[in-house]
């Protein structure tokens, strides 16, 4: 496992995003993840790929504490996710601190899990004005001016269930945005769209990346991988089998696990 | 930025101008409806002269008690009854449902142990438990548990019949209630929960800005017939000697010895008020029911208005009406 070697050649006095070491998850007897060590810079887009079942999705749910880790550390921009290390001793956070942990972090979900009883607008004003106190007016804008960055500025009105899983997924994006966070993380994004309709999240995640966004995103589109990410690592049953720059990766696997899963979806 | 346009234009609304013609199909005939209307007409028209034109029915009677005093009085307490003690019985029910599915034990095993009690005895034990509970605890006081006591109110005076009456209903009710509120939160999917905690919001704010209205959808049909429901277990207090609607009536039938024309002033009455509830059920549910499905489709034909305007359809059209 070369953990922790991914962008080894940015400069190190930048403190990393996101910082894992020997990450791990049980489920009961069950081990999904199994010492996970990985850093993201600022401003780096990293995607993780794997097959069904190698934890990339819990890794993914314990960065915001979806999960909460069983061993090992994590933490968000140096502060440790979900716990307070003090005396020698983890302490668990509160409920409110771990919410406002969470405000920093968006996520976007395979389902798009969008409110349905909220309009467009509505779901993307919804964080600003219950969590961080908005006034209406101001949500609204902020809301109307994310729609319009996502393709959307037509369908703010709208429910969700009057619009195509594409521009639900795009919501969801605009949803997390709202909330102005230093790290997006992506859980398949595009797996449960129409294949005509992948292009245009991509295209908006493309334009988050090019903008400097943080991003950590679980993915099976290889395509983007290669041009939108600047990591690229391998997991398989609740390790990082290999990580590096996804050219090298991709064109030139050094583990076998790698080659036979990239031969399968390739 | 993002500036790139959407990669997949939408197709042009249905409305573009095509080649093709409207079709202009003949509707499928359904001669069974027809006849199915005569003959349920027939029969209607034969029970309403039978009704009508029998003696016996006494209408005149009818006619004469509809807005007496005492039945006007009685319907005012079944009315009062019914709204208070389901405000206690819905405020209490999500209270306890709440309690219930949080994570902290000690609130679940109350609200657990208040359910199973509230349930496992029978209403008409627990109105008379609060009607007597002078007798069994002359007076009620606040204080130090096991030390001494600052205020202490006389029973009697603190629990008159009606507050008797209201906890009897309102805390049998809360325990229904709350199961049904607890079937309306788990009927909806744990994504969402998991959508508005990614987005920083506690546990209460998601409870109360994403799950609660979303539960609504499912918890309204079945509250609608608990009211309905309890429109008619009012009439329980009479256990304790208070009156409402249906007592009413049977004081006036043990007097005038005329049952059937008084037990037919109290259910048209009990049909108004169930009637001017299923219609604000309706409202309620395609209130709750907004971005669910297709707009206005799902709150259609659900009460008896309705049905009458179905069968309005099928006569008058004879296709695309009932479905």
């Amino acid at each position: 496992m070369n953990s922790g070697m991914v962008n080894a050649e940015r400069p190190s006095t930048e403190q990393p995003m996101v910082r894992a070491e020997q990450v791990c998850k049980n489920f009961g007897h069950n081990q999904v993840l199994r010492g996970i060590d990985l850093q993201v810079q600022p401003r780096e887009v990293m995607c993780i790929i794997g097959p069904s079942g190698s934890g990339k999705s819990t890794f993914l749910r314990c960065i915001n504490h979806l999960d909460k880790v069983s061993a090992g550390r994590l933490w968000v921009d140096g502060q440790l996710v979900g716990y307070r290390e003090h005396g020698g001793k983890l302490h668990e956070l509160r409920e409110s601190e771990v919410a406002k942990q969470r405000r920093d972090i968006g996520m976007v979900f395979q389902r798009f899990n969008l409110f349905p009883h909220r309009t467009a607008a509505q779901n993307v004003m919804e964080a600003p004005v219950t969590v961080r106190g908005d006034s209406r007016a101001e949500a609204r804008a902020l809301a109307v001016e994310l729609l319009e960055r996502v393709g959307l500025g037509d369908k703010v009105d709208n429910y969700p269930s009057a619009l195509s899983g594409g521009q639900q997924q795009r919501v969801a994006i605009a949803r997390a945005l709202a909330m102005r966070p230093k790290l997006m993380l992506f859980d398949e994004p595009t797996s449960a769209l129409d294949p005509e309709l992948v292009g245009e999240v991509l295209a908006v995640m493309r334009g988050l990346a090019e903008d400097g966004m943080t991003m950590i995103v679980v993915t099976h589109e290889m395509g983007f991988a290669r041009e939108v990410g600047d990591s690229l690592v391998f997991m398989d049953g609740g390790v990082v089998v290999e990580a590096g720059k996804p050219r090298d990766v991709i064109s030139n696997p050094a583990h076998q696990r790698t080659q036979t899963f990239l031969s399968n979806v390739l | 930025m993002t500036t790139e346009t959407d990669p997949s234009p939408m197709p042009p609304a249905s409305s573009a101008p095509t080649g093709a013609a409207p079709i202009k199909a003949v509707p499928v005939r359904h001669p069974g409806r027809w006849v199915s209307v005569v003959v349920l007409a027939v029969l209607a028209a034969q029970l309403v002269n039978a009704i009508f034109t029998n003696p016996r029915f006494n209408w005149p009677v009818v006619g004469q008690y509809m807005f007496s005093d005492v039945v006007l009085s009685g319907l005012r307490n079944t009315l009062m009854l019914t709204v208070l003690a389901m405000a206690i019985g819905a405020i209490g029910g999500l209270i306890l449902a709440v309690m219930r599915l949080s994570p902290n034990p000690v609130l679940t095993s109350v609200a657990g142990g208040y359910i199973w009690f509230f349930r496992g005895t029978p209403v008409i034990t627990q109105l008379v438990f609060w009607n007597f509970l002078a007798s069994l605890f002359p007076t009620l006081g606040l204080g130090i548990p096991f030390g001494p006591e600052f205020v202490t109110f006389d029973t009697n005076q603190l629990i008159v019949q009606f507050t008797a009456c209201l906890l009897g209903l309102g805390l049998n009710e809360a325990a229904y209630m709350a199961e049904i509120v607890r079937g309306g939160i788990k009927s909806v999917e744990h994504g969402q929960t998991e959508a508005a905690s990614a987005l920083g919001m506690s546990r209460t704010q998601a409870l109360r800005r994403i799950v609660l209205p979303q539960a609504m959808r499912v918890i309204i049909p079945p509250t609608g017939n608990e009211t309905i429901s309890m429109l008619k277990t009012t009439s329980l207090v009479v256990v304790i000697g208070y009156f409402e609607l249906q007592t009413a009536v049977q004081s006036i039938y043990s007097r005038n010895f005329q049952p059937v024309p008084l037990l037919i002033v109290a259910a048209l009455w009990y049909l108004v008020l169930t009637s001017v509830l299923s219609v604000g059920q309706m409202y309620l549910e395609r209130y709750y029911g907004r971005g669910a499905g297709r707009p206005g489709e799902e709150a259609v034909r659900r009460n008896w208005f309705e049905i009458a305007r179905g069968l309005g359809r099928v006569v008058g059209r004879g296709g695309g009406g009932v479905r």
